[in-house]
């Protein structure tokens, strides 16, 4: 509002105030009401941004924020010249590389198998039995890998069976991003189809009767009708995966490191947690926080533009 | 007055509201209980067309089964004996059932102890949730309220930003002091924004001449709020606050990081994760039981474990997958 319309609605000076003090007190009971939020948003949300600064110190418990040394971009310059950065580096972009290729297809493929299930029932039998796993803690579903999995496990026991060779499967590096991988298919797979299935719902369905007249087989009305439909849903989906993309889900994968998979297993999240909670270092790993927040805001507008660029309306 | 919510859920799959497909030509309704999707229609099924089902059909039963056979595994394995474990490991009702493991998990409290500390926490914890979204959304669903945008501002400012995970770790465990307490898993995570903004756009659906009569009857904002517009939002408050009571239940890393010195207090899932991910906890406490009794196959406590772990989910699942798939609904074609 332009300061001469403010001026001519609320009036001027004293008046304005005035007229700002009785409306403020006629919903004084709104505002009570929102008190508890407006607290918790800033001491939970915005205190911690600010806390940031703890990145440009030399932080320490008895110093405090304000009592810790400033060291300027020391930490910044301290991760870069430490050799390992491009492994941490390395490891989420092949684990969130993976993810988006064999993980984020899943969902798709198994909403658009769904929708040419005609049986309701039959379908809606399918949903419940797919959706499962995603009610299923973390903490359990990496329990059960490690039952099954394990040297004492039917899977481990069948493959020594079968092929003749142990595939250490919770210690060996090399199928360390496989079982991530797998783990997040079976769980989250059923679940993700919901919001593909939702825009599928909204096709119309003379499309595919006109396509039929012209003698499109199932293949092609699929390829022609259904897929454009959710094409939007796709993008909007894959613009918020690329903001994540150095999101590496450290709550699943701190349960599935170990001292063998180290190599691979430790990826930015990773390493801020275990050198910054367990070990105590924080002003460096807030630092290499920072960083991964910068570079993810810079992602997520960049894939904004591409969806734009692609005719799509993309996040905002 | 459940209509209202049915209607939003409802509406939420009409095309017009949707920012997703931008299908041409007229908007067609399929008949009553006959879904026409890409395939077949009446008699015009073709032998291509079959195989398709078929194998379509073929391929799901066969996730959906994978999805679950794990499940099923671990539940028959649990009751079963070292020798049947060792001998025969592909079973899924086991010859010689067994108790033992299920004796020995109960035979400390551990287990009883932790899922009481989540019980409580869950309870706790989903009380806080409501009351700070409702309390916080409700005003906001006001248009007239002064400062409205800025509050809004606010809540999607955080939705995209934030500290990281060591200024929220520090901030919980320094500088408010909440170490080792509950309030470090019940407040941090007091207001999911994204379920505000749900709620509080359908707090604004609600009819505001219901409002204005209660409000020229006297009463102020907060009666209006409790006697009004609360038990109109009973299904939608039951819908996230199943969310916010599955995601207590579930969580771990708090409980793991801001009370790691109060073992007293540990939920099911740091247990869980001591027991048989980190294997440096026993689940049962062999001295509290008949000196004959010998210690089941580690194989099939664990698998006990996580069945009793498990069963709480599951008995609530036919609520969760009800409600959830409306409270997803609602959240992805009108967020």
């Amino acid at each position: 509002m332009k300061k001469a319309e403010r001026i001519a609605v609320y009036g001027s000076g004293k008046e304005y105030w005035r007229r700002l003090a009785t409306e403020v007190k006629g919903s004084i009971w709104l505002y009570l009401l929102l008190s508890p939020g407006l607290v918790y948003l800033v001491v939970f949300k915005y205190l911690p941004m600010w806390g940031v600064v703890i990145a440009f110190e030399n932080y320490s418990p008895f110093g405090g924020i304000f009592g810790s040394e400033w060291v300027g971009l020391k930490w910044f310059q301290y991760f870069f010249s430490n050799k390992m950065w491009t492994r941490y580096l390395t490891n989420t972009l092949i684990l969130s590389g993976m993810n988006i290729l064999f993980y984020f297809p899943a969902p798709i493929i198994l909403a658009l198998m769904l929708n040419e299930v005609r049986h309701l029932r039959y379908k809606k039998l399918m949903q419940t039995l797919l959706y499962v796993p995603h009610f299923i803690s973390i903490v359990i579903v990496v329990s059960i890998t490690y039952v099954i999995f394990g040297s004492d496990g039917i899977i481990y026991k069948l493959t020594e069976q079968l092929t003749g060779t142990e595939i250490k499967y919770l210690s060996d590096p090399a199928v360390f991003r496989w079982m991530i991988i797998g783990q997040t298919i079976w769980k989250e797979t059923g679940w993700g189809t919901i919001i593909f299935l939702a825009a599928l719902t909204n096709v119309d369905t003379q499309l595919y009767e006109a396509a039929m007249v012209d003698g499109a087989g199932r293949w092609r009305r699929l390829w022609h009708i259904t897929l454009p439909a959710i094409r939007s849903t796709i993008v909007l989906m894959l613009v918020l995966r690329m903001g994540s993309v150095l999101d590496t889900g450290h709550e699943h994968l701190i349960l599935m490191a170990n001292a063998m998979n180290r190599s691979v297993s430790q990826t930015l999240d990773v390493f801020v947690y275990q050198q910054g909670i367990a070990a105590g270092q924080y002003s460096y790993t807030t630092a290499i926080g920072l960083l991964k927040s910068v570079v993810s805001i810079i992602l997520i507008v960049t894939s904004n533009k591409i969806a734009h660029a692609l005719g799509e309306s993309g996040l905002y | 007055m459940s209509e209202l919510y049915e209607k939003m859920t409802e509406d939420s799959a009409e095309p017009k509201k949707v920012k997703g497909p931008k299908v041409k030509g007229p908007k067609g309704k399929s008949p009553e209980g006959f879904k026409i999707t890409s395939g077949p229609v009446g008699q015009s099924a073709t032998f291509g067309s079959r195989a398709f089902d078929v194998i379509n059909y073929a391929l799901i039963t066969l996730i959906a089964f994978t999805t679950i056979l794990p499940f099923i595994y671990i539940v028959g394995a649990s009751f079963a004996t070292e020798y049947e474990l060792t001998v025969r490991p592909m079973f899924i009702i086991p010859q010689d059932v067994s108790f033992e493991a299920y004796e020995y998990i109960f035979s400390s409290n551990k287990l009883i102890s932790a899922f009481g500390n989540s019980v409580f926490i869950t309870v706790f914890g989903t009380i806080i949730n409501l009351f700070f979204t409702v309390t916080f959304a409700y005003p906001l669903s006001k248009q007239k309220l002064r400062g409205r945008n800025f509050l809004l501002n606010m809540v999607i400012v955080s939705m995209f930003f934030s500290g990281g995970m060591v200024p929220g770790y520090l901030l919980v465990s320094n500088w408010l002091g909440m170490k080792n307490t509950y309030w470090s898993v019940l407040l941090p995570g007091a207001i999911s924004a994204y379920n505000m903004m749900i709620v509080k756009n359908f707090f604004q659906g609600i009819p505001q001449e219901l409002e204005e009569s209660a409000h020229i009857d006297g009463c102020n904002d907060l009666v209006t709020l409790i006697k009004i517009v609360l038990p109109l939002s009973l299904p939608v408050l039951a819908t996230f606050g199943l969310f916010y009571a599955v995601g207590h239940w579930n969580s771990y890393f708090s409980a793991m990081i801001y009370m790691s010195g109060a073992r007293d207090k540990w939920p099911l899932q740091v247990i869980l994760r001591e027991i048989i991910i980190m294997s440096t906890m026993s689940a049962g406490d062999l001295a509290l039981m008949d000196p004959n009794f010998k210690e089941p196959p580690a194989q099939s406590i664990k698998m006990a474990v996580i069945v009793v772990s498990t069963v709480p989910i599951m008995c609530v699942y036919p609520f969760l997958q009800k409600y959830f798939v409306k409270g997803v609904m609602v959240g992805a074609l009108k967020g």
